[in-house]
């Protein structure tokens, strides 16, 4: 089971100061952010790509590859890649180029972006949003194992012997997680390729997910990857914590009542009982976060939203001090009564593998 | 045959005209779907205990707790009685945003009587020029007449006339119910479409 963060890269204002930091200050600290990410003994970090302000995040595998050569362990994966957005041809590239630089520790996690404006700016439309997801898909598929590709579509100038390059490293395109909050489609596009499905899962109640991921694993069965306990499921999560839980509630509420996307809508009470958000003590947050696969069953992924909002860098770094304290006790109760045919999330080194026994 | 009948109503006042409204309506309906012989349900959702449950749902894109379970009251519905009050010549803010939250084509087929209340029986082509448009667009079968009643009808010698548009409206909402084919449940999780026919879409 891997455990990490994932970040939007929101520059917003902090509540309690008014100070904002700068586009700059943001960037450094998404670094910072990663590199303590590892030193906490984290497995993934994952960033997120958007096209506006306030986000400061429109080039995640710059960001990734200056984090990789920073770290030495942590896997690089994103929340999300546009898949609609942007040509698959730059994805197919930029990935393999990255995976070339972090030596394989590599994967990434694709999504359709909601927000209307941003369709036109690359000359799309989001009414496109599903079709695009698929058919940008299927090319980019195509252009990481094929070495020549022919290609015409609905969506893109068509492709005649085309040569995606560098071609990913040691021959093997790194790991997608097709990432959703609502739309069943992707679930079964995930399902069909045998590829990770990766539920948003904190903007929605649990209900929600459960249903989804339930759909995932059903049809991951279906088109014959494994058995629906094995597909591959990964969860966000959105914590804050203190020693004493009291405190935690009490430094997060500005935050959280003035956060992007949700805040300034429910109290913070009626937001943690909807969705997955814990507030408080470590020991809260542990056993919560242990019960998420009451509903979605053993999974293979849990990344947690954790520099959100305004929050401080300095309050952030100690979030994920608090995390790492935590992070033994979630492996091991993660660990508990897990079947053994229960895969974990693939990396670099077991798809070199599998293509090796699939050879043998 | 067990039919379900969703009232939903906009009044604020409590007694309020417009509950009022709703509740004969509702009497007047259900008097005759078992006068015909149906059992009938009757899930009532006021909205004014649901209106912060209605702006969080406006923020974070989804509804919880009792709203969910007005959305699902309205959206399995056999039958919809709707009253609002009018509110700047139209129905009021409230109101509209139940029926914004609903998913797209919840109302799609359903039989639905309109009703409105206002100080004074100058706002009643509201029914006409707002309502009956609102629900035209959500592709629900609205129920030819609708009702309207001012402060001045609910007493003195008016009174007799909308008992009358009363009966006849629930009657027409009867008919219709009555005549629809039992609302199939649908479940978005349980049929996918193939990846196949995704990909050459």
């Amino acid at each position: 089971m891997q455990f990490g963060i994932f970040s939007v890269g929101d520059v917003t204002t902090d509540p309690t100061t008014g100070a904002t930091p700068s586009e700059h200050e943001r960037i450094r600290a998404t670094v910072e952010i990663a590199r303590k990410a590892e030193e906490v003994g984290l497995d993934v970090v994952a960033l997120g790509q958007h096209h506006n302000p306030p986000f400061a995040a429109s080039s995640p595998t710059t960001t990734l590859a200056y984090i990789a050569a920073q770290t030495e362990r942590v896997i690089l994966s994103t929340a999300t890649t546009l898949i609609t957005t942007n040509d698959p041809v730059r994805i197919a590239e930029d990935y393999a180029q990255l995976q070339h630089l972090a030596e394989g520790r590599v994967d990434l996690t694709l999504g359709r972006g909601n927000t209307g404006p941003v369709y036109p700016w690359f000359g799309k439309d989001i009414r496109d949003g599903i079709d695009l997801a698929i058919e940008n898909y299927a090319l980019l598929h195509r252009l990481w194992r094929e070495e020549v590709v022919t290609w015409e579509g609905r969506h893109r100038t068509p492709l005649q012997g085309f040569t995606a390059t560098p071609r990913p490293l040691d021959g093997v395109p790194p790991f997608v997680w097709h990432g959703s909050i609502r739309s069943p489609e992707i679930a079964e596009q995930a399902a069909f390729y045998g590829d990770g499905f990766f539920s948003n899962h904190i903007f929605w109640p649990a209900s929600h997910t459960r249903q989804m991921v339930a759909l995932y694993r059903r049809r991951f069965e279906h088109y014959g990857h494994g058995s629906a306990d094995q597909a591959i499921v990964g969860l966000g999560g959105q914590v804050f914590m203190r020693r004493r839980s009291q405190d935690a509630v009490a430094e997060f509420r500005p935050y959280f009542d003035n956060a992007p996307v949700y805040g300034h809508g429910p109290s913070l009470e009626e937001f943690t009982e909807a969705t997955p958000l814990t507030v408080g003590s470590p020991q809260q947050v542990l056993e919560r976060t242990l019960g998420f696969r009451e509903y979605v069953g053993d999974y293979q992924r849990q990344l947690f939203l954790m520099d959100h909002a305004g929050l401080p860098l300095k309050t952030v770094l100690e979030q994920l001090d608090l995390l790492g304290e935590i992070l033994p006790d979630l492996r091991a109760g993660f660990a508990e009564g897990r079947p053994a045919h229960v895969p974990d999330a693939p990396t670099h080194a077991s798809l070199i593998e599998t293509r090796q026994e699939v050879a043998a | 045959m067990t039919r379900r009948i969703a009232v939903v109503t906009a009044g604020l006042s409590s007694p309020s005209s417009t509950r009022l409204l709703a509740d004969q309506l509702t009497t007047a309906t259900t008097e005759a779907l078992r006068a015909s012989g149906q059992r009938v349900e009757v899930d009532v959702v006021d909205l004014r205990a649901l209106a912060h449950g209605l702006a969080d749902r406006l923020v974070t894109g989804f509804a919880t707790g009792e709203l969910e379970k007005a959305v699902e009251a309205v959206s399995r519905a056999d039958g919809v009685i709707a009253v609002t009050p009018v509110f700047s010549a139209s129905y009021s803010g409230l109101f509209k945003t139940f029926f914004d939250v609903l998913e797209p084509g919840a109302l799609a087929g359903t039989p639905v009587l309109l009703g409105a209340t206002a100080g004074t029986s100058r706002h009643s082509l509201v029914l006409e020029h707002a309502m009956r448009p609102l629900f035209a667009y959500l592709k629900a079968i609205v129920a030819p007449t609708a009702v309207f009643a001012a402060t001045e009808d609910f007493g003195g010698d008016r009174a007799a006339g909308l008992d009358g548009r009363i009966t006849a409206a629930g009657g027409e909402l009867a008919a219709l119910v009555a005549a629809a084919p039992a609302r199939p449940v649908e479940d978005p999780y349980a049929e996918v479409v193939d990846f196949a026919t995704l990909l050459a879409r």
